[in-house]
């Protein structure tokens, strides 16, 4: 019997997070190496639409779980679809983004099918027929390469890690699966999603501008926040002025904060202590601007700048929208 | 309301890592553990709770005598009891959550807490594992929660917001930073904490389905180039991240 991958792709207000294409382009890399079949899974409450487009990430066929329940996330709910389908399908191995979503979802999944859970992969890669996954720990100091001994295999993949490459334009077909939900399948549901500031989010950003105590106090963040919106980026912080209450709890930036992959990382008046490191030292390209030379941020930026941050980021911020026409 | 929150001891944050002689796991020496950081404040959100509600606090943590440590920390907080489930395997994630529910289950609290995720292997995936495996909601990554007429009202992160969340009880929760400011210990809490005993419990077996085939350190980031200094280095940069690093 030929194997089968299933991959989880993330929508949310029935749009594909871009997870989703990354999920299908990795599920079809593996199906190809490994022979195996793939099929990309969408729960949602009106995704019809959207689904085909997968087709241009290498999904040829795409099952859709619709129900108005189903419109916001829930937990349980979600769990069973995406068990149920594994079974019925008989994919031995899942793929499933190291979103917020993703990372609440997986371990359910994971009882329900005994599977054993590789989280937040950052590689993947085929040996003798078997998928050996790479992933960091100790907030990336060190890195494992795992393999999965049970029948079914459940990877997360962390988000703008595994390119998705362009859309080539293909179709997927799109088939609908009945559901058998009850109440009992909604027991913690989200009331309401309170979405914060325009600018997006750490995890998923491109490009993140990140702030540290350099900036001296919080009414100085403007000169970070505008520089931010000129590039269309992110806002970081560092844990030293989220602490000190110059910046909300979600930009923090960290060990104990988020872990991000963006492909530009400005690190303003970060000092880059091994926690803040641990957080973002697997960005792409860093650029850290910073008055002592010494700064440990140096090490592991590509492109310094020493100098104060007061002038600096006015003079980047015009620069920049020179160069982007605005 | 009967509150347990799982607890986890592990290499503390400026931990410089070294692979151990096994090549598979930590060189342990001279590396120094604490209570997981996350746990702080699924324990102080614990102690909030009965401080307002009444009840019993109970901090249990798997692993070898050297988790006692981190139970003397969390009674030392202020919970009433703590629990150590023995247990000196190398274990995956699911293998950890199948021993701790197998004791949940017996203690039948109201509320389970756990941290976000341990620091160690950050793996974030215990509160789902030990929810499903007992069969309650779960609610990961929550930042506010609030006791309503038997239910509970959450808050938790997720990109870009927060989602507010209600669930039945029991339910397992997954504190995240920003849900409060963990308390130190008292004096007179350290040394009470010092009679109260670690009750000791044996654990049974659990399959094991992650296999780590080596662990091995990130390559090291070459060394980058300081531009320059002050804001005439500023279109030099620029000119560098569009034309050498092809961004933008
Ligand atoms: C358990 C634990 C967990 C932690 N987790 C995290 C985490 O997740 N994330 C995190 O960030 N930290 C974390 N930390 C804290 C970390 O150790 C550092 O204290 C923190 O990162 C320092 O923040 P900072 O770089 O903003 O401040 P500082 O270290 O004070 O650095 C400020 C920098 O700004 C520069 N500067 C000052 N003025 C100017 C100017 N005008 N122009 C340019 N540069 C200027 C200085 O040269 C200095 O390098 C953690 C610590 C512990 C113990
Ligand atoms: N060995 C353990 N004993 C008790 N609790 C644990 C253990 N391992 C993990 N936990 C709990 O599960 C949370 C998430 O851990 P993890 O899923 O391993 O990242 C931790 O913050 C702890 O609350």
């Amino acid at each position: 019997m030929a194997k089968k991958i299933l991959s989880f792709a993330e929508q949310r207000d029935n749009a594909f997070k871009k997870s989703a294409f990354e999920v299908t382009k990795a599920g079809k890399t593996i199906a190809e190496e490994t022979g195996s079949e793939l099929v990309v899974l969408v729960i949602g409450s009106s995704v019809e639409r959207i689904a085909p487009e997968l087709g241009g990430y290498g999904a040829t066929r795409v099952l859709i779980a619709e129900d108005p329940r189903l419109e916001k996330y829930s937990t349980t709910a979600y769990a069973k679809i995406v068990a149920e389908v594994a079974r019925k399908e008989e994919a031995d191995t899942v793929f499933i983004p190291a979103s917020a979503l993703g990372k609440d979802l997986a371990p359910r999944v994971a009882v329900k099918l005994s599977a054993g859970l590789v989280a937040d992969c950052t590689a993947l890669k085929v040996e003798n027929g078997e998928v050996i996954a790479t992933r960091p720990i100790y907030a990336g100091k060190a890195l494992i390469d795992v393999k999965v001994n049970s029948a079914v295999k459940l990877f997360t993949l962390r988000p703008n890690v595994f390119t998705p490459g362009t859309n080539d334009g293909q179709k997927a077909s799109v088939e609908k699966i009945t559901l058998g939900l009850s109440n009992r399948d909604f027991t913690a549901r989200v009331l309401r999603v309170e979405v914060q500031s325009g600018r997006p989010d750490v995890t998923e950003a491109e490009i993140i501008v990140s702030g540290g105590r350099g900036l001296k106090g919080p009414e100085n963040f403007h000169l970070l926040e505008s520089l931010a919106d000129v590039l269309g980026a992110a806002v970081g912080a560092s844990r030293a002025v989220v602490d000190a209450g110059w910046r909300p709890h979600d930009e923090q930036v960290g060990q104990t904060g988020k872990t991000v992959s963006p492909s530009l990382y400005i690190a303003c008046g970060i000092s880059g202590a091994v926690q803040h490191l641990a957080g973002m030292s697997s960005s792409k390209v860093i650029v850290a601007i910073n008055k002592d030379k010494d700064a440990p941020i140096f090490q592991v930026a590509d492109y310094g700048i020493v100098g104060d941050v007061f002038q600096i980021l006015p003079a980047l911020k015009e620069e920049f929208k020179k160069l982007l026409g605005k | 309301m009967k509150i347990v929150v799982c607890i986890n001891h592990v290499p503390d944050t400026e931990t410089r890592v070294k692979v151990g002689s096994d090549g598979k796991s930590l060189d342990k020496t001279g590396v120094n553990y604490v209570l997981n950081p996350y746990d702080e404040f699924a324990l102080e959100e614990a102690l909030r709770t009965k401080e307002k509600h009444g009840g019993e606090v109970t901090a249990i943590s798997l692993g070898g005598d050297a988790h006692k440590e981190t139970l003397r920390k969390a009674l030392a907080m202020g919970v009433d009891r703590g629990v150590l489930l023995k247990d000196d395997s190398v274990r995956d994630s699911l293998g950890i959550a199948r021993l701790l529910s197998d004791v949940l289950r017996e203690m039948s609290p109201d509320v389970i807490w756990v941290g976000k995720q341990s620091i160690d292997y950050d793996n974030a995936a215990m509160a789902g594992l030990i929810a499903e495996l007992l069969d309650v909601p779960s609610v990961s990554v929550v930042v506010n929660v609030e006791f309503r007429d038997g239910k509970i009202l959450c808050e938790r992160e997720i990109e870009g917001g927060h989602e507010v969340v209600e669930s039945a009880l029991p339910a397992v929760l997954a504190a995240q930073k920003g849900l409060n400011e963990p308390r130190y210990p008292s004096l007179k809490g350290i040394m009470a904490a010092k009679s109260k005993p670690i009750e000791e419990k044996s654990v049974g077996s659990a399959e094991m389905f992650v296999e780590v085939l080596q662990m091995r350190k990130p390559d090291p980031k070459k060394a980058g180039k300081i531009v320059g200094t002050d804001v005439g280095a500023v279109p030099e940069l620029v000119r560098l991240l569009r034309e050498e690093a092809k961004l933008l």
